[in-house]
């Protein structure tokens, strides 16, 4: 029992870094239709950034750590922002007209790109950061074996609930959200009413990856290392979560996330954790088999 | 002389090798109704998506006078910039209403250019300052009007999809009307309307003409709407002007006639039927 609830708790820390994740694919998906499967090395970058600002903050400001984590944290989300607008400007728009597969490709361009860049800028070998928050409660001390909840772990998931609060009530109350609503329903009419759809997507792809780029902050600081390529793990696992939610669907990308954290993290603890992203994708392809829409996607259906 | 309100001139639209719209000159004014009429496949819904920036005429040339003096060439201009400065609006012949939205809601996304202006693009709002909720009470303040207008008022917070059509049909040019237009276009704004929808309908459009003062564009196939409101009538055939004037000119030309009915049959002709 005792173990079980640890693993909840793991999973759910987990699950929330990748719900953050998949409110960006969710996001863009429903305003262009398209996947962009550079989304997950934007939370690489993130994870990357926060490192530098982090250590840039506290050995050379010689900042306290709550400053050094704020001024990381800013860092992260204006630079991960920067990048998504750069992306969609750069990658994205001029093949809005063309084929479908056009913008695919030329998001795993990028990706390879940015992966290389950091590579070669950052170097190939993991990069450790000393834990910086430590300690936590202990919820239970059971025969043997104790629950414990960390501060980190705690950090992580009110960031991630407080992130998507704000953010739902973007989209239901502020004109910006119902501009997204729109362009989401009809990019065209929306057009014709006076709305500037570049500038609706530009905020998108910026409000998605400035979201991803606090997952990658999370992941630095509750796991303590990071290399170049966690991206696109982390990235085809938070596009599980979003498919797995019901694509296009914001409350689906969240839960989707969730949901995934936890069978992985439940996996790991009672099968085998070699064995965790079998179980992962294992559900996508389940998921797209039986429910192509999602738990919360809600069926497009042609009028005829 | 004033400028008219729009001026269409020369306009071509070719579609590979036919032409959707040939060499078609026309003038909209200002507190008018302008029908277009003719037959199916005239080009009627190719140029109203010519004037609304759907499509850009290889040639021709629109221009949209404002009262204040300035023009806008119509051909040139992306089409939110159309609707924004230009301030032309239009609705469409298969209702596009933001379907699971609610009526208030699409009518505030009419206005989201004017309110993000306001609002210094958003930064104001997130402040919470008190310019972002001025601006927003003005936008509910003239969807409120225009709801009552269409007299759509107690219908604010249904899901647009659920309402009937008639209903929608009268949202969307309310809709229409909140991005503040000089010239409405319409698009079939009676089709699948009943006798009793129609007339309430045409009572609406007048009194947009003239208690709004603005040009209306209108194509329409239902000619009771058409002879009832029109100030003037442009018949196109086959993409080409055949005819032009006040709605008793046009019933009676023989040119419009031919058009609708056919030419005269083929044994006053002397070819052999087949």
């Amino acid at each position: 029992m005792e173990y079980f609830l640890q693993q909840m708790i793991n999973g759910l820390t987990l699950g929330s870094i990748y719900g953050l994740i998949a409110i960006g694919y969710t996001m863009v998906y429903s305003i262009l239709g398209m996947i962009n499967f550079a989304h997950g090395t934007i939370y690489m970058l993130g994870a990357f950034i926060s490192l530098i600002a982090y250590l840039a903050a506290t050995t050379i400001g010689g900042a306290p750590v709550v400053v050094a984590l704020m001024v990381a944290l800013f860092a992260t989300m204006a630079f991960t922002a920067l990048w998504g607008w750069t992306m969609e400007r750069v990658a994205y728009r001029p093949l809005r007209q063309a084929p479908r597969l056009a913008p695919l490709i030329s998001a795993i361009g990028v990706s390879i790109v940015l992966q290389n860049f950091v590579a070669q800028a950052q170097g190939a070998r993991v990069k450790p950061l000393p834990p910086v928050i430590q300690g936590g409660f202990t919820l239970m001390d059971g025969d043997g074996f104790s629950v414990n909840l960390s501060w980190m772990q705690i950090i992580v998931i009110v960031m991630t609930l407080a992130l998507m609060a704000g953010f739902s009530w973007m989209i239901a109350h502020t004109r910006l959200g119902r501009a997204q609503r729109a362009c989401e329903q009809d990019m065209k009419m929306a057009s014709l009413l006076g709305i500037d759809i570049d500038r609706v997507v530009s905020t998108t792809f910026v409000i998605g990856a400035a979201l991803a780029g606090v997952a990658g902050l999370m992941v630095t600081l509750y796991y303590g290392v990071i290399d170049f390529y966690i991206g696109f793990l982390a990235g085809i696992k938070a596009f599980t979560a979003a498919v797995l939610g019901g694509i296009g669907s914001l409350p689906g990308a969240m839960l989707g996330g969730l949901l995934i954290g936890l069978i992985e993290a439940l996996w790991s603890a009672y099968f085998s954790i070699e064995y965790k992203d079998v179980a992962t994708f294992g559900i996508l392809i389940m998921v797209l088999v039986f429910r192509p829409t999602g738990l919360l996607g809600r069926p497009d259906v042609e009028k005829i | 002389m004033t400028r008219p309100l729009l001026a269409v001139e020369h306009v071509g639209m070719r579609f590979g090798g036919l032409f959707a719209v040939n060499d078609l000159s026309f003038e909209a004014g200002q507190g008018e109704i302008t029908a277009v009429i003719g037959p199916n496949g005239a080009g009627k819904t190719t140029l109203f998506n010519c004037i609304t920036g759907f499509y850009k005429p290889q040639v021709g040339r629109m221009t949209l006078s404002h009262p204040d003096g300035a023009s806008f060439l119509l051909e040139r201009l992306d089409d939110h910039v159309i609707t924004r400065r230009a301030r032309v609006a239009r609705t469409f012949q298969n209702i596009r209403l933001f379907a699971k939205m609610s009526v208030l809601e699409n009518l505030m996304v009419a206005q989201h250019k004017r309110l993000m202006a306001a609002s210094l693009f958003s930064v104001a709002g997130l402040l919470g300052l008190g310019r972002y909720r001025n601006a927003e009470r003005d936008a509910v303040e003239l969807a409120r009007h225009w709801l009552e207008r269409v007299d759509l008022l107690d219908f604010a917070d249904v899901e647009a999809g659920s309402l009937p059509y008639g209903h929608q049909r009268r949202l969307e040019i309310a809709r229409a009307m909140c991005t503040g237009p000089l010239l409405l276009c319409l698009d079939e704004p009676a089709a699948g309307l009943n006798p009793r929808e129609s007339a309430e309908l045409n009572v609406l459009l007048r009194s947009i003409r003239d208690r709004d003062g603005i040009g209306l564009l209108l194509i329409e196939h239902d000619m009771s709407v058409v002879m009832e409101i029109s100030d003037r009538v442009v018949v196109l055939d086959y993409g080409r002007k055949i005819a032009e004037g006040t709605p008793a000119q046009v019933k009676g030309d023989p040119a419009v006639i031919r058009a609708y009915l056919g030419e005269p049959d083929d044994a006053e002709t002397g070819r052999p039927p087949c």
